[in-house]
């Protein structure tokens, strides 16, 4: 991955009607980055792939891609290829029929068009489906066709709009790594839109968290899991619990009355904070071990591990332990000091925004 | 309003019958019966009379199987007829489908809430009776009509349409163009909006998107719009006898005039070969048409 920024979008705005659905939204993608676009549905992040793909125009702002402004250039003449949420194949052709649109269209020759036909069915593990129809294929086939589809024309830049949404849950973790391997064998850029954080944590070099037309944090997707930067992203990345507290002084924060040590500095004396604790960073030891505190409330098995919901200084802390403690136990609650991740309070209007969905 | 969604009927019949699977199997045989009885006293029957008819001689003493009246085409005035007939449904119908096409692209493209109603203003007619709506068009073609008075007053040369095959197609586009539309509009809003936006994405124009996807798509749709137009263009004598006067003799004038005379034999076997030609058509369409576009409008 190198730092060339290849798609830079700057200053985008669109409205539909009153519905401001992007504002002044500023992105770039590097070349060869898997990036995504995570967030919750009507956050902008379908919008802003179809931006880059020509379908919609921003009613403000630029779409540069390699140095140049494609704002105003047409889908077809665009050096990118999509995927859609629901294939969108051509139902009246044959699946070598589908594969060979673009390049027919592009007038390349015949040979070329049958070798590459047969590499892209080799590529998405579809060997010898060259003269079936779209609609006697599966839904996770007829995916791997639109992908094979779209990548036969060689693109820059591949744009995924939730193309797993449509497929059960055991298929959907499998073209994930389909997808993983495609993206390193073909070595080109990848952005990729879903609502699920599972799919965005488990692909992605860069995970953007997007919530009503603003976007929330940019990171890796460990960045994004252990270190979110406000309420809304620590909430819809996995399970938390977060606890409005007091920064006492660097270090040292007061949650719910009790004084926690942290790795936090720089936050000042005596300032309100969120701090997130991932459930599965709470150690449950004996009461008199613990920092402070609680009796469990619930438990339920959840396979890999139980979900108790302990109730200390007031609240219900959510836990996630491989071991189990019954119902109406005391136990104490241990957190260690890096596991606590602070977050300023929102201060700012798009901030405030996310604070009202929540 | 849901009254121009034609291809609704489908997910009813389909939602009927599971629905009628709870009830059993017993009483939806039950219910169906009126619709049996009336099938085959309407529609069955008749067909079975048109056949006899058509099949055999008046001749009580030898009631003999024949094909005289079906022969009875052969007739030059008969099969001059059926030929101007052919011609004429066929003009009316090419006219309907290449009115009709862009104006149902324009429909299933605009995302207005004025779609029904611009619909609406396109099965407004079909809600007066045909007669009155063909014999406005005779009042409006006629020499001392409308169109000619309008000339006469602005000092221009007056037109004879009246009478003319011209005014028979007038009156097939415009009856019939209703029936063109909106087969082709239903087929062209269940076009996946993502599947244009993939073709485009691929690297087709505009016009390479509408030849290689959006037409071939519309298939469905056209082939039943120009069923729905051609047949009732092609078995039609009251807009030839209105806006053709006694001149312009079609097909289904030579039968009405052989069954007004009480010539069942020879009106049965020339609706014989007209249906002939019908069939012919359906069988098109069922061919094309597995999606059922309006087939249910009949």
């Amino acid at each position: 991955m190198t730092d060339n920024k290849l798609i830079n979008l700057i200053n985008i705005s669109k409205s539909y009607g009153d519905n401001v659905v992007l504002d002044e939204l500023n992105l770039y993608i590097r070349e060869n980055e898997f990036l995504t676009l995570l967030g919750p549905s009507g956050c902008g992040k379908t919008t802003t792939l179809r931006i880059i793909g020509g379908f919609e125009n921003p009613d403000k702002g630029q779409v540069i891609f390699e140095g140049k402004d494609i704002t105003k250039l047409p889908p077809n003449e665009r050096q990118l290829n999509t995927v859609f949420q629901k294939y969108a194949l051509f139902t009246h052709m044959t699946i070598a029929e589908n594969i060979a649109f673009g390049l027919k269209i592009k007038k390349k020759s015949k040979d070329y068009i049958n070798d590459k036909i047969k590499y892209a069915l080799k590529l998405v593990n579809l060997d010898g489906f060259e003269n079936r129809m779209p609609d006697s294929l599966s839904g996770g086939q007829q995916q791997r066709i639109a992908i094979a589809r779209a990548i036969v024309n060689e693109p820059k830049v591949l744009l995924l709009d939730e193309p797993l949404g449509a497929l059960d849950l055991k298929l959907r973790q499998d073209m994930q790594y389909e997808l993983i391997r495609l993206k390193n064998e073909l070595g080109i850029t990848f952005i990729y839109v879903t609502h699920d954080q599972e799919e965005a944590l488990t692909m992605s070099d860069t995970v953007v968290v997007m919530n009503q037309g603003y976007i929330q944090q940019i990171g890796s997707p460990e960045d994004i899991y252990n270190e979110p930067q406000n309420a809304f992203v620590a909430d819809f990345i996995g399970e938390s619990n977060i606890l409005p507290s007091i920064m006492i002084e660097d270090k040292l924060v007061n949650i719910l009355g009790t004084s926690f040590a942290c790795v936090d500095t720089g936050f000042g004396r005596n300032k309100p904070v969120d701090v997130v604790i991932r459930p599965e960073d709470i150690d449950l030891v004996k009461p008199e071990d613990g920092i402070i505190k609680g009796v469990v409330t619930s438990l339920l098995f959840k396979g890999v591990h139980y979900e108790m919901e302990v109730n200390a200084n007031g609240h219900d802390w959510l836990v996630h332990s491989t071991d189990l403690v019954p119902v109406g136990n005391e136990v104490g609650i241990w957190v260690d000091p890096y596991d606590i991740q602070i977050m300023n309070k929102p201060e700012s209007e798009d901030e405030e925004a996310v604070e009202l969905d929540i | 309003m849901k009254l121009f969604n034609i291809t609704n009927t489908k997910t009813n019949s389909s939602s009927n019958k599971n629905g009628g699977s709870s009830l059993g199997n017993d009483k939806v045989k039950w219910l169906s019966l009126p619709y049996i009885v009336w099938m085959i006293g309407f529609i069955i029957l008749p067909l079975l009379v048109i056949i006899y008819y058509g099949l055999t001689s008046g001749n009580k003493l030898k009631n003999l199987f024949t094909l005289g009246n079906i022969r009875l085409i052969l007739d030059p005035t008969n099969f001059k007829a059926l030929r101007l007939s052919l011609e004429l449904s066929l003009i009316s119908t090419l006219i309907c489908l290449l009115l009709a096409y862009p104006l149902a692209m324009i429909l299933s493209r605009s995302r207005m809430k004025s779609n029904n109603f611009i619909v609406m203003i396109i099965i407004l007619p079909m809600w007066m009776n045909f007669l009155l709506r063909t014999i406005a068009w005779q009042n409006i073609l006629e020499r001392t009509g409308i169109i000619n008075t309008v000339l006469n007053f602005l000092k221009l040369p007056t037109l004879n349409i009246i009478n003319t095959p011209l005014a028979i197609v007038l009156g097939m586009v415009y009856n019939f163009l209703p029936f063109m539309v909106l087969p082709i509009y239903n087929v062209l809003i269940k076009i996946d909006k993502d599947v244009v936006a993939a073709a485009r994405d691929l690297g087709a124009n505009s016009i390479q998107t509408f030849l290689k996807i959006i037409l071939p798509l519309s298939i469905p749709g056209v082939i039943s719009g120009i069923t729905m137009v051609f047949v009732p263009s092609l078995t039609t004598f009251v807009i030839s006898t209105i806006l053709g006067g006694s001149k312009i003799i079609l097909i289904g004038n030579v039968i009405e005039q052989h069954f007004r005379v009480g010539n069942w034999h020879a009106g049965s076997g020339l609706s014989i070969v007209l249906m002939f030609f019908i069939l012919v058509s359906m069988a098109i369409l069922s061919k094309y048409d597995k999606e059922g576009e309006g087939g249910s409008l009949w």
